[in-house]
């Protein structure tokens, strides 16, 4: 066991992915000789070579595709997009390529697409978006946004060995807040919740940096047991976990960093009102991003994103209903 | 054929016999292809020559089959054809290796045909039966055997010309001699994904061929809306040689990618190769092509591949009637056997959206046609 940064146990997922598994190889910008944007990459370039550490040109549809093609001929493709807003510039070669092609003509692609996604830092509306519902709506692919560096390399690892396309949602704003007691060498993290804390009045549902968000909200209520459910997985979505959780806690709580409409957060409510309804003694809260673009000025960007107040707030509300 | 694979040429030496001229239209041709001067045409034998002509005459005849299915509505959904563009996509698919994959585009029948797809799970998969392609799952031309390394293309344009380059990237990197193809039209040379292929397949230096097929046609728009520059001049903009060819003359087309094969396995990277060539029926059946000049339509139905390929044929004595009543046996059979397979069961509609077992790397490709091994 090792303490590392979330950042650090992402960068060592990848180090130990190629060591074991000459298949695997990294594309995206800046990430040979810069070692990325957010140094994620930083050494592996020395460590593996520029045949298997590629520095791309901007070209986020050729970074995919160049992935996918590599792929359905026997490689094992780690891409990165430098911010997870310019994934949108990739959404073609993701949706219509990648997602489909097994569906459509049998052939697996296995490809990992890394997405440095989340605000928090003035990032402005291009450093700081959520796109996972995108990806969400769209048939044939895996996204997981893992909360602590535990989860992040060991999902990242299981991404990696997955025979399909997985979006891999890591936060920019946990990279170097969150550390962690991390193993050494190969393990898998399974696209399943986790329960972080127990609690049986009240559960709040999140998912990425809103997990850390929710916990420091649920600790300000000593006096209600609150459960905190991390998703990891958004696809394939742990329903049994969420379904279990509504029927010992009767009063949920759901919290997206993402825009409201159609968010992760909305689906979550929608198994939980077709399939929880009876075990529900309150309504379903959802507490997300308004359907904004997230500014860049602090005082602002910190009126849009959820905060640990607005957290605590529907979570009195709700225990009090 | 005469001659096995890596007869390498030097990296980007630029195909001699390959006139400039070509590039504007056939009309404007100034040098003779090597079978209009007589002379035998380097690596085809005359079973080769044959195989050729017999490709193209398939090609046609399943669809020609299909137009029919189709108006008898046994055909589900649309129905596009490649009448007219035979030659481009029999002469470049059959200048692959058996482990080079392609990727055609909606009028490449024949390319799929030369890798080995067999008429009758062609005809099923038209008529939307499992014991087709795809599983009845795609459209009725977006199908491809990826055990035979051919990957069916997508409606987004040239969305396969970046997963050609990734292909590659890996043949480089394993130091395998192989390359990829991908078919494209001259529509898809103003999309976005074409620029970031030609781009990073030229950086990366990739064992990539691209064949544009220029058509004169993006659906009902004319080249001359499309772009003011020929598109395989902005090869040289690249960094990758661009070459034009007649893509009406099989043996020719044939013959460019067969050098830009040579080129990409020496490492000299990947070529454009612009085929000039004629839609001679609409976008789909749906479409009466009315904006085509009949002018233009006729000029090229002078110049039918299939019918140029015959009379080269039957100058060298090959009996070609002959020829062309076994591809009819062969399509009719294909037919009855087609229409006898059972339609899909509904249950199947949400299986296999995800790979739950290994995940198996597309074909090495079985086609024993191929002298290239």
């Amino acid at each position: 066991m090792a303490q590392l940064s979330y950042l650090e146990a992402i960068s060592d997922a990848l180090r130990v992915a190629m060591g074991e598994d000459e298949r695997v190889i990294l594309l995206g910008e800046d990430i040979g000789v810069h070692g990325g944007a957010f140094k994620v990459t930083d050494g592996l370039l020395a460590e593996f070579g520029a045949d298997r550490v590629i520095d791309t040109p901007i070209c986020e549809e050729a970074i995919v595709g160049g992935a996918v093609g590599a792929a359905i001929v026997g490689m094992r493709p780690v891409c990165e997009m430098q911010f997870a807003d310019f994934v949108a510039c990739a959404f073609d070669q993701i949706v219509n390529v990648a997602g489909k092609l097994h569906y459509r003509l049998g052939v697996a692609v296995p490809i990992v697409v890394r997405l440095p996604s989340g605000g928090g830092f003035s990032g402005g509306p291009y450093h700081s978006q959520n796109p996972e519902a995108w990806f969400l709506h769209s048939p044939g692919l895996k996204v997981l946004a893992p909360s602590s560096a535990e989860d992040a390399k060991g999902l990242l690892l299981a991404a990696i060995a997955d025979p399909n396309p997985v979006l891999f949602l890591e936060h920019k704003n946990l990279y170097r807040r969150v550390r962690g007691e991390v193993a050494e060498g190969s393990y898998e993290t399974p696209f399943t919740a986790r329960t972080v804390r127990d609690g049986d009045d009240l559960v709040v549902i999140a998912y990425g940096a809103m997990v850390h968000t929710a916990l420091e909200a649920i600790e300000q209520l000593p006096d209600a047991s609150i459960r905190l459910l991390d998703l990891r997985s958004l696809a394939p979505l742990d329903e049994d976990a969420i379904l279990a959780a509504v029927r010992d806690c009767s009063k949920v709580v759901v919290v997206d960093e993402a825009n409201y409409t159609c968010a992760m957060g909305a689906q979550v409510s929608s198994v939980i009102a077709e399939r929880a309804f009876e075990w529900l003694e309150g309504p379903i809260v959802r507490v997300a991003a308004p359907d904004v673009p997230i500014p860049f000025a602090p005082a602002l960007e910190s009126a849009v994103l959820p905060s640990v107040e607005r957290i605590r707030a529907a979570c009195d509300e709700l225990l009090a209903y | 054929m005469r001659v096995a694979s890596n007869q390498a040429a030097p990296p980007n030496q630029p195909a001699e016999s390959l006139s400039k001229d070509r590039r504007r239209s056939p009309a404007a041709r100034s040098e003779p292809l090597a079978a209009e001067r007589g002379a035998e045409p380097p690596y085809l034998d005359r079973d080769d020559r044959v195989a050729l002509f017999r490709f193209m005459v398939l090609h046609r005849a399943i669809e020609e089959r299909g137009v029919s299915l189709y108006k008898q509505g046994k055909v589900p959904g649309s129905f596009y054809d490649g009448r007219g563009q035979e030659a481009t996509c029999v002469g470049a698919a059959f200048a692959l290796g058996p482990a080079d994959p392609v990727c055609p585009l909606i009028r490449d029948l024949g390319a799929h045909l030369v890798k080995g797809t067999s008429p009758r799970a062609v005809l099923a998969h038209y008529l939307g039966r499992p014991g087709g392609v795809s599983a009845a799952r795609e459209g009725n031309v977006h199908f491809g055997d990826a055990t035979l390394g051919v990957l069916g293309m997508v409606s987004m344009l040239p969305d396969m010309m970046p997963v050609a380059v990734g292909m590659a990237m890996a043949f480089k990197l394993r130091r395998e001699a192989r390359c990829s193809l991908a078919l494209f039209g001259d529509g898809a040379t103003s999309v976005g994904d074409w620029h970031e292929a030609m781009n990073f397949a030229a950086v990366q230096r990739v064992p990539a061929i691209f064949v544009l097929e220029h058509n004169g046609y993006a659906y009902s728009t004319p080249s001359s809306r499309q772009f003011v520059v020929d598109p395989v001049e902005r090869a040289a903009a690249y960094g990758m040689l661009g070459v034009s060819v007649d893509g009406n003359d099989v043996e020719a087309v044939f013959d460019v990618v067969r050098q830009a094969r040579e080129r990409a396995l020496a490492g000299g990277g990947p070529t454009l190769i612009a085929a000039h060539t004629m839609r001679m029926h609409g976008h789909g059946l749906h479409d009466d092509a009315s904006y085509v000049p009949a002018e233009q339509l006729a000029e090229w139905a002078a110049r039918d591949p299939i019918a140029l390929q015959r009379a080269r044929l039957v100058a060298l004595g090959v009996d070609v009637e002959t020829i062309s009543a076994s591809v009819t046996a062969e399509v009719d059979q294909a037919t009855t056997e087609a229409l006898a397979m059972p339609l899909p069961d509904p249950a199947t509609a949400t299986t296999g959206v995800f790979c739950d077992g290994e995940a198996i790397p597309m074909g090495l490709g079985l086609a024993p046609w191929s002298g290239f091994r």
